[in-house]
């Protein structure tokens, strides 16, 4: 363990961090399926979720703190939602090599801690997170059910106001899955927010 | 602790400047000019005319922005063609202003430091630039001589903000 620190340590210091090309989906895109561990030890993939309406993909980590600021607004999306058919799926896209706090053991530590009921997935090759072009976390991707296919329909912030819910004007988010269950269209397709950059493997 | 207050309240007008030198705090804090909206940045940032400008985006709970601070430090105070300008965001997430200061004073930072007080990212963001995803650190180097501008969304490593200098002259 020591050593694997050590070499990892040696490795930030000697290589320049990379600059991931910015690229992922876009709006309109089908989505194509991933199997990630869950905090349980579970593969989970967005094919198991077949009578879902869509999916709150959220990219979303142990340690930033806009993460710990919408945590409980993550839970609140995932509670409301989850019967009407719009799951949330959180994923941690951080290398725990640059960042020990998002580490596997620290996520299963908070998801207890937290009493989530939806998946919280390592992209341990960050294949999944540079697929979808997340850049900061929390970052969502809203993606809706089109015949055995999901489709992304929102990416962005999921408020307006990261530092007090009280005062939030814009619920993103919510407001997107409303109208999906409305069958209309999205009223903001895409917000951005301020957040952590990811932490991207240096190798 | 009462004695230091009445002190400080017997001090002649003239002493008071000292005094506030003395305590090492910046005119700009004790005025509260540092605190700054997003039209305000726009247009600092537009009347610099003499110096190219490296703009950089950071917060105090930001470890890369706070890796790579010595950079911008360094640059303030080495290169006097450039005008560094350390642009805090701290208050998007949190609204005290004086953990911002303190840490500043704290940390002994010489470069200019600016307080962007502004909520709703998604309604400013993309004014600094429209490849901005939200994600800290970011850093904007301007020259508005000949109009060229590099925006990078990373930690940056050493030699590099040297680089972008040079692609903007």
């Amino acid at each position: 363990m020591m050593k694997r620190l050590i070499v990892g340590l040696l490795m930030c210091v000697s290589l320049s961090a990379a600059a991931p090309v910015k690229s992922g989906y876009e709006l309109g895109d089908i989505v194509a399926d991933f199997r990630l561990k869950n905090v349980d030890g579970k593969m989970i993939s967005l094919s198991d979720f077949k009578d879902a309406k869509g999916i709150m993909v959220i990219f979303d980590c142990n340690t930033c703190p806009y993460s710990k600021a919408y945590n409980s607004r993550i839970i609140d999306l995932n509670n409301k939602y989850v019967t009407k058919g719009f799951p949330v799926i959180t994923i941690n896209p951080n290398d725990p090599g640059q960042s020990s706090g998002d580490s596997f053991e620290h996520m299963v530590s908070l998801a207890k801690e937290k009493g989530y009921s939806f998946p919280y997935l390592v992209d341990e090759t960050q294949d999944v997170t540079r697929a979808f072009g997340a850049t900061n976390t929390p970052h969502v991707f809203l993606l809706q059910r089109n015949g055995n296919q999901l489709k992304l329909v929102y990416i962005g912030a999921i408020d307006d106001n990261a530092r007090d819910a009280a005062a939030i004007k814009r619920k993103y988010v919510e407001e997107a899955v409303d109208a999906l269950l409305l069958n209309k269209p999205v009223p903001v397709l895409r917000t951005k927010a301020l957040g952590c950059s990811i932490k991207w493997k240096t190798a | 602790m009462n004695s230091r207050l009445t002190y400080i309240l017997r001090l002649k007008p003239g002493n008071w400047v000292i005094f506030l030198l003395l305590m090492g705090v910046p005119e700009a804090y004790s005025q509260g000019k540092d605190l700054i909206r997003l039209d305000q940045l726009q247009e600092a940032i537009r009347q610099e005319k003499d110096h190219i400008q490296v703009i950089n985006f950071w917060a105090t709970w930001c470890a890369p922005c706070l890796k790579e601070m010595p950079l911008f430090e360094k640059l303030n105070e080495e290169r006097k063609d450039v005008r560094v300008r350390l642009v805090s965001l701290d208050l998007d997430l949190d609204p005290n202003v004086e953990k911002v200061r303190n840490f500043v004073i704290r940390k002994k930072i010489k470069s200019e430091v600016m307080i962007l007080d502004e909520q709703n990212p998604t309604s400013w963001i993309e004014k600094i630039d429209k490849s901005w995803s939200g994600a800290l650190p970011a850093t904007l180097v301007i020259n508005n001589k000949n109009g060229k501008r590099k925006f990078v969304e990373r930690e940056l490593q050493p030699g590099e903000l040297e680089k972008l200098i040079a692609e903007v002259q």
